[in-house]
């Protein structure tokens, strides 16, 4: 018998194609995301050297971080820097030989929504993208990591990388979330728990029954939150759920192959007896509906706390991360959370933009209307979830209760196209990062679910959606 | 790539735990196609009210530290997005090494890839250096010999092998990685036999 191997092993194992002398391995990539932010100079540096890319057929393109999100986006990027750099990855993709979903195309959305919605993401791969959320990937059980330019520049000459194994750590999560409480509120938990370090020099596995228990959307949604704990990867084994979610998507294997790929796939779960470096363990029925207060994910409570007193911290660096968290949110030790009040609410982003998410938005939305002091955006996470959403009607719930239904790009979880926070606002986010500026210079963010983000939109204040859904209302009673 | 040996001058000390990439670089800085001339906005937010005039509160507002070369900072420095620009504003800006406690791992990788070397040393040994470079002194950090000098006091700090031969050489990794474009060629063969819908695009 072999030594049991967990599935960040078997993947690993897999992909080498040579090991050096210190360690360092040459590991192979086989799906690589390209978008407009992170690839530009990777593309000059390839022209310079007169390279090529070594598999178009492996890399995909589209524009996300830049895009306009408002209806009027097929008249142009008004903003002539963020125009010449979706521009530069048109050019770019035309003169490399790769795919592309242009702002055009309803295939176009946020990358780590459009790559698992293709079927491009699938079980046992190597992914990787310029961006840090490449993490999300994780959730079919890829290997899947965020890298700098360089390295992208590195994937498209070579399809490979330069790469040391990380450590492993698995965190279990058993029992039954309470109503009320989603995929977000178990990463956000169980960032609170590890810190925004705690996952660093690790890829993170999520194993036991309440995430075997999550559908994919949800399972992303924790894998995409990995490298908000520092980790280089987050990952879960694929299982029935995850072949149903493949099966028939356009880049998913066809025919003979899909038997072969789910064959292969099955080998993939951790062994039993196979050993980690860290194991975690939260029990679900602990998990209330979370929210942060601070500047990173890892300044988290639950709904039902309040904002902590830095002057309680011993650790100093953490005391005056706080005090200085606080000042720029605005809040005072001792506020009730739900006391807190908000301008905007944004439902969106690569963590929670796909249609399981809009769905557990509308059933908090309807029948309730948008609280007079708050702007609230709703931007899909695709054109095709943006299709989808319209063809169950959702879009019609969250008109009718004052939502702003937009077209799909990352919009507002960085704010690099015109969708920002002013100075001083206070938002209600579905996204993955608060840190200062992050929303807009001067913005406060806290993160929550989407039925968390929905409940804040309706009474205008940090809410435990654990009341609303406890008190259903019927479209006669509309209103709060 | 830049090489990079030893380096002394001044340290910027940014006694902060958590710098994420967001504060190094702010995303509307993200927008340009080219590497260089980022410097400017570095810690854009920090430095600089939102008018644009200079915080003079702000470290790199300060003499000497107008000049500094290296910077220290605490615990999970560059943490956040995946970035590449946050390297590119500090060696645009003169920062040719970082100093902390603990890096995020993308920040980290993206520094060597860029002639920035970042040096992990003990919390308390960054604390001495905190202090001191507060005290203007000045750091001098040697890559062949591992260690970081100043004061008098040495320290000595780990470093993977590949990356110190890179930095050292100024090496271009594709370069080397394509020298063994034939293994890569023998693994693709291989692959594409027992997972044939990895090529089926």
């Amino acid at each position: 018998m072999s030594k049991p191997r967990t599935l960040f092993e078997k993947i690993w194992g897999s992909h080498i194609v040579q090991r050096n002398d210190d360690g360092t391995c040459i590991l192979y990539i086989d799906r690589h995301l390209v978008h407009e932010v992170t690839s530009p100079q990777a593309f000059e540096g390839l022209r310079l050297a007169q390279r090529k890319v070594r598999r178009p057929d492996a890399t995909l393109a589209v524009a996300d971080h830049n895009v306009p999100t408002s209806h009027d986006r097929l008249k142009g990027i008004t903003d002539p820097e963020s125009r010449n750099q979706v521009d530069t990855l048109e050019k770019n993709v035309k003169e490399f030989g790769i795919e592309y979903f242009g702002m055009k195309d309803k295939r176009q959305g946020i990358v780590h929504v459009i790559g698992p919605e293709q079927g491009m993401t699938q079980p046992g791969m190597t992914i990787v993208c310029g961006d840090s959320h490449t993490s999300t990937h994780g959730a079919f059980g890829a290997l899947a990591f965020g890298i700098g330019t360089s390295e992208v520049e590195h994937v498209l000459a070579t399809q490979t990388l330069l790469q040391r194994p990380a450590k492993n750590m698995r965190i279990t999560v058993d029992g039954e979330l309470a109503v009320g409480v989603t995929a977000k509120d178990i990463v956000l938990a169980i960032i609170g728990k590890i810190g925004t370090a705690g996952g660093t020099g690790y890829v993170m596995e999520y194993a036991g029954s309440a995430i075997r228990k999550l559908s994919m959307e949800g399972r992303m949604t924790v894998c995409n939150m990995s490298i908000e704990a520092g980790a280089r990867a987050g990952l879960i084994a694929p299982d029935e759920t995850t072949f149903a979610y493949l099966k028939g998507r356009p880049l998913a294997p066809q025919g003979a192959d899909w038997d072969k790929a789910v064959a292969y796939w099955k080998t993939l779960p951790s062994d039993a007896g196979a050993t980690y470096d860290k194991e975690i363990v939260l029990a679900a029925k602990d998990i209330a509906p979370q929210v942060t207060w601070g500047t990173n994910p890892e300044a988290v409570a639950p709904i039902t706390g309040v904002v902590p007193n830095p002057e309680e911290i011993s650790d100093e660096g953490r005391k005056d991360f706080i005090k200085r968290a606080l000042e720029y949110m605005g809040l005072k030790p001792g506020t009730k959370l739900t006391d807190v009040t908000i301008d905007k609410v944004f439902i969106g982003s690569c963590t929670n933009s796909r249609i399981e998410d809009l769905r557990e938005v509308a059933k908090i939305a309807k029948g309730r209307k948008v609280a007079a002091n708050v702007y609230a955006m709703i931007v899909p996470g695709s054109g095709l979830v943006k299709e989808q959403a319209e063809k169950e009607g959702l879009d019609k719930i969250f008109i009718e209760s004052g939502f702003d239904w937009r077209e799909a790009g990352c919009s507002m979880c960085l704010a690099m196209n015109a969708d920002k926070l002013q100075p001083g606002e206070r938002c209600a986010s579905t996204s993955n990062r608060n840190f200062e500026g992050r929303q807009g210079r001067g913005g406060r963010t806290h993160l929550m679910s989407p039925a968390m983000a929905a409940a804040a939109a309706v009474t205008g204040k940090l809410t435990d959606v654990r009341e609303l859904v406890a008190k259903p209302v019927t479209p006669a009673k509309a209103g709060v | 790539m830049n090489k990079f040996t030893t380096l002394s001058g001044i340290a910027a000390p940014l006694p902060m735990v958590n710098v994420d990439t967001d504060a190094i670089i702010p995303k509307q800085f993200l927008k340009t196609i080219e590497r260089t001339g980022l410097g400017k906005y570095l810690f854009n937010d920090l430095r600089f009210t939102p008018e644009g005039t200079e915080k003079p509160e702000f470290v790199l507002n300060q003499e000497p530290y107008r000049k500094a070369v290296v910077l220290v900072a605490k615990e999970n420095f560059g943490c956040g997005s995946s970035r590449e620009h946050a390297p590119w504003a500090l060696m645009d800006f003169g920062i040719h090494a970082v100093i902390a406690p603990s890096f995020a791992d993308i920040f980290y990788n993206n520094c060597f890839k860029n002639g920035i070397l970042p040096v992990t040393l003990p919390k308390e040994a960054v604390e001495t250096l905190l202090k001191a470079a507060a005290e203007k002194k000045e750091i001098t950090v040697d890559l062949p010999n591992q260690r970081v000098v100043c004061d008098n006091k040495t320290y000595s700090f780990d470093v993977e092998p590949f990356r110190k031969h890179c930095l050292i050489n100024g090496l271009d990794d594709i370069g080397l990685t394509l020298e063994h474009e034939k293994n890569i060629a023998a693994y693709e063969k291989e692959q594409k036999g027992k997972q044939p819908w990895l090529y089926a695009t």
